[in-house]
């Protein structure tokens, strides 16, 4: 038995694609995880040396001769028109190359910060003196920042002309709501809010360009390098003539898919200044414009029978989406833990503040963390375990699973079983939440493996690394199918010359990339056993490819070739291997938990995180201390959401009043709940003084790869927020819970006891 | 962070520091202690006989990882800026040191911490004219003949980051407690990064490669 396969051959420098016949073999599977060696275990990350260095590059690292520096002006009122602008003086300034007007008089502007017009210079300085130099005149409008000012019917229009800033209406039902409740032995209603949260991409959103005639070449701080690519072809007469190398980026979380107007201004820069352009953000700019997720507001109402069974929910929620229009998965009704009557209406309120972007588990975050705390107060209502309402509820053995493991790491019979019920100034509660999520890959993906004669191998596609650890993957499978080392396969992407490389969104990379990686080192193990077959003059069926890539034919260890001397039978040209996407490899539907243990501070309403623990599944694991990593790094952007990330709108000015980090915080070593947990099976109960964060990874055993790095995420500023709750007995409805909110939520509850 | 400030023979004349200040620069100036000079400093200076600087490029020299860089660039230009590659008359572009990297350009990520004087400073909070006379250690000096620092080397083994942004800083950061402090405590090490903003929060990991690296060392 044969099968043909597709095999780029590399003739006098050039790819050529041939199709041949290789031995059978079975369908695609990854094997036994027990039985891997490189894949699935703790292996640093193939790019460390260079991380730790200084060595590796970012966008914003490229340096170029001749290279200006690029910045641009925003808007400073947050509504009504250009009257003038005036950029003579700044072309002027000695040290400025371009001067790019982006807005004529008349344009509107709908938020502080919106861009008017792009410099480049010599210096960054330059460049900040020259935006100085731009004189804009402004008919200034009524605006409205304030989202719960907003709905109002009074409320400035945000669209000049509408009739409202409530906008985007719709609903879903399922089952007769109405009589549904009626049946209920318990209902619980409130207005609860999620916040809506900045990216804070530590590098902030740019390129690097550079033109060569109409050839632009762009270094790019990017999730999807060949999207990239094809939106830059629209500036330089074709995708063909752009090329776009990403070998490392700062961060993304959802924000960095496209060229955006930064990656326009850098381009048109460029070409006006007749010379490379770099042209990142200033972090006051990235923080007030649109990289960040939307805020929602929602009332809900949720009832169950006496024994904890949902009987049904009714949702009203308010997406704030800024000047566009937003969505969150409050849209789509209960989230997860779900009645079987239930109602959802949804709208999206308009403010003058610039719009979102995808962020993280885009709008799962801030359903969880408002139907999480739902039940946590129906669960109190009724007097029941919250763990025990949701089991009632819901029966996916998997997540069933992970919420006992989670409950038993966490020491959930530790919480207080009345909430609010523990004596003292500083009081301690435990909570949880969940997650569910897509994770699986789409095809597309083109792997190259070559093999030089010299034994070199690299595995080539042309995606990124967020962070996640790709490249090492990419690296691994190969190593892993042909008996290598981790080190010697190198991982290579980052460049848009190479195959195509997935976007880096959804937590698909894992799902897209990994299939065609190892379909390409399937192929050239193929591949190699042919060659392997000819030196040792047997039938490729009879040679097998062992331990350190040594062929031999079977049953014969005596009769067998080194990898270098079988890599030495290779044509002079080398081995490149293609291979494709392949369904059978990936699978989609991750799910997970968190539970959390907080202690608060009645006095002065500070919240501190004692532990987390998040429980994600994953199916067949590539990397288990970057997935790890994955998980850990989601706990502690959840704990910024639940406790830290507000972004402030000054109603008097309709700016930002903190685009920065000092006042926009995030999670720092203080906050960042401690030291990682190393879990292990057994599964222990944490100490009730122990503090840290444990990430676990919950092996599901479903032989498929599936991204994880977006659910990880979902659950933990629920888990937070109910920790809060179970601690103090009374509810912090709007997040972040801050010192302020928790006192106040302290002195409701003291108001309603006197 | 160190704000201690040893003698500093350049004045920065106010006409000019006003005329080039945004908020970002004059908060970094006052913050950092640097030459924020106000009239009467500026007449004392003059009859001190201290030599006024700008508002155009002064050559200065760097000593950074052993070696000194002769650059031109006005005396508002951060240390982070010059080290890595802005200046009027700029260094050949393969010589530009990105190690230390701009994510606030303000004082308060950590992103450009490198050692002035075996300290961790914020490079981009230090003008590169005061930086003159002291000894600037980036990223890239860590590692001699190749071989990493314990640091370096836990951080890759303990995974202790992620996108890699923030790292050069934590590596620098920690770089400072070691030589400070060779068998710190897990709060010693919180302390010494608390400057530092880990995005993608791999703190844990952090602090665990910091404890291992001072374990490595005292072996």
């Amino acid at each position: 038995m044969a099968r043909k396969v597709k095999v780029t051959k590399v003739v006098n420098g050039i790819d050529t694609e041939v199709e041949e016949e290789v031995p059978d073999g079975p369908p695609a599977a990854w094997g036994d995880p027990k039985a891997m060696r490189i894949l699935g275990k703790r292996n640093p990350r193939q790019e460390g040396p260079e991380k730790v260095t200084g060595r590796a590059k970012y966008a914003s690292d490229i340096v170029l001769p001749g290279m200006c520096y690029g910045r641009f002006l925003g808007a400073t009122p947050a509504a009504g028109k250009v009257a003038a602008i005036d950029l003579s003086a700044a072309e002027r300034l000695p040290g400025v190359k371009a001067v790019l007007g982006m807005a004529m008089p008349g344009a509107v502007i709908r938020y502080a910060g919106q861009p008017l017009a792009a410099v480049a210079a010599i210096t960054p300085e330059i460049a900040e003196d020259a935006l100085r130099a731009i004189k804009v005149t402004y008919e200034a409008a009524k605006f409205v920042v304030d989202h719960h000012k907003a709905a109002d019917a009074t409320a400035p229009k945000v669209r000049p002309g509408t009739p409202s800033n409530v906008v985007s209406p719709g609903g879903k039902t399922e089952g007769n709501v109405e009589d549904a409740f009626a049946k209920a032995a318990a209902v619980v209603e409130g207005t609860y809010e999620a916040q809506t949260r900045l990216h804070c991409c530590l590098e902030t959103h740019g390129h690097t360009v550079k033109w060569d005639g109409d050839q632009l070449t762009v270094w790019a701080s990017t999730q999807f390098i060949q999207g990239v690519r094809d939106q830059f072809g629209s500036l330089a007469g074709g995708p063909k003539n752009v090329r776009v190398i990403c070998e490392h980026m700062g961060g993304g979380f959802g924000s960095k898919f496209g060229m955006g107007d930064e990656g326009r201004m850098a381009a048109l820069l460029a070409k006006k200044a007749n010379a490379p352009v770099r042209f990142m953000l200033a972090r006051q700019d990235e923080q007030m414009w649109n990289f960040r997720g939307p805020g929602a507001v929602a009332d809900i109402k949720i009832g169950a029978a006496a024994d904890g069974t949902l009987v049904a929910t009714h949702i009203r929620a308010w997406n704030e989406g800024g000047e566009q229009a937003a969505s969150t998965s409050l849209n789509d009704g209960p989230y997860i833990v779900a009645p079987l009557a239930w109602k959802a209406e949804f709208s999206s309120v308009l403010t003058n503040t610039a719009g979102t972007a995808a962020l993280r588990a885009p709008g799962r975050p801030q359903a969880e963390v408002i139907w999480g705390a739902a039940l946590d107060d129906l669960a109190a209502k009724l007097n029941m375990d919250p763990l025990e309402l949701r089991k009632k509820n819901h029966n996916d053995p998997v997540r069933v699973a992970e919420w006992d493991l989670g409950a038993k790491i966490i020491g959930w019979d530790r919480r207080q079983k009345v909430p609010g019920s523990a004596p003292g100034v500083k009081k301690r509660g435990i909570g949880m939440g969940s997650a569910t999520w897509g994770g699986g890959g789409g095809g597309g993906a083109q792997v190259d493996v070559v093999v030089g004669r010299d034994g070199s191998v690299k595995a080539i596609n042309g995606c990124q690394d967020l962070g996640t650890g790709a490249r090492t993957y990419v690296a691994g499978i190969v190593a892993e199918e042909l008996g290598l080392e981790l080190h010697q396969v190198q991982g290579v992407i980052g460049d848009s010359l190479m195959g195509f490389g997935h976007a880096s969104g959804g937590s698909t990379t894992t799902g897209s990339i990994a299939p065609a990686v190892k379909m390409a080192a399937v192929n050239a193990k193929d591949q190699l056993l042919i060659a392997a077959a000819q030196a040792l003059k047997v039938k490729p069926e009879e040679v097998e490819l062992g331990l350190g890539g040594k062929a031999q034919v079977k049953g014969q260890p005596g009769k067998s070739l080194t990898w270098k001397q079988l890599c030495a039978t290779l044509p002079a040209s080398g081995l490149k291997v293609r291979g494709e996407w392949n369904a059978d490899l990936q699978t989609s539907g991750a799910r997970g938990c968190d539970f959390a243990e907080v202690e608060v501070d009645t006095e002065t309403g500070k919240v501190t995180v004692l532990k987390v623990v998040g429980v994600q599944d994953c199916g067949f694991l590539l990397n288990r201390l970057q997935a790890e990593s994955q998980v850990m790094g989601a706990i502690i952007q959840g704990i910024g959401t639940a406790l830290l990330e507000e972004r402030h709108m000054d109603s008097v000015t309709g700016r930002m009043l903190n685009p920065n980090f000092e006042e926009y915080k995030l999670c720092g070593s203080f906050e960042a709940g401690g030291i990682n947990i190393p879990m292990d099976p057994p599964y222990r109960t944490l100490g009730a003084e122990e503090r840290g964060i444990v990430s676990l990874i919950f092996d599901t055993p479903t032989g498929k790869v599936i991204g994880i790095g977006e659910p990880a995420i979902i659950g933990v500023q629920a888990a937070i927020a109910n920790a809060i709750f179970n601690a103090i007995g009374v509810r912090v409805y709007q997040m972040p819970a801050t010192p302020d909110r928790v006192l106040a939520a302290l002195a409701r509850k003291k108001g309603a006891q006197a | 962070m160190d704000q201690e400030e040893k003698g500093r023979p350049f004045v920065v004349s106010r006409r000019s520091f006003i005329k080039g200040a945004g908020a970002g620069v004059a908060g970094a100036a006052v913050m950092g202690g640097a030459a924020v000079i106000d009239v009467e400093q500026e007449a004392e200076a003059q009859g001190a006989g201290l030599q006024k600087l700008g508002p155009g490029p002064v050559k200065v020299a760097l000593h950074v990882n052993g070696s000194v860089r002769n650059v031109e660039v006005e005396p508002r230009t951060t240390l982070v800026n010059v080290l890595r590659g802005v200046g009027h008359t700029p260094l050949p572009a393969d010589q530009a040191l990105t190690g230390a990297k701009i994510g606030c350009d303000r004082g308060s990520c950590g992103a450009c911490t490198v050692l002035v004087d075996g300290k961790a400073v914020y490079s981009c909070m230090m003008l590169a004219v005061d930086a003159q006379g002291r000894k600037i250690t980036t990223v890239e000096g860590l590692a001699q003949g190749g071989m990493l620092t314990a640091v370096q080397e836990e951080m890759i083994a303990k995974d202790g980051y992620q996108c890699g942004y923030c790292t050069p800083g934590f590596v620098m950061s920690l770089t400072a407690l070691m030589n400070e402090k060779p068998k710190p405590t897990l709060d010693d090490v919180k302390m010494a990064v608390s400057g530092n903003t880990c995005r993608c929060g791999a703190y844990p990991r952090i602090f665990e490669a910091a404890l291992a690296a001072a374990k490595k060392k005292g072996a």
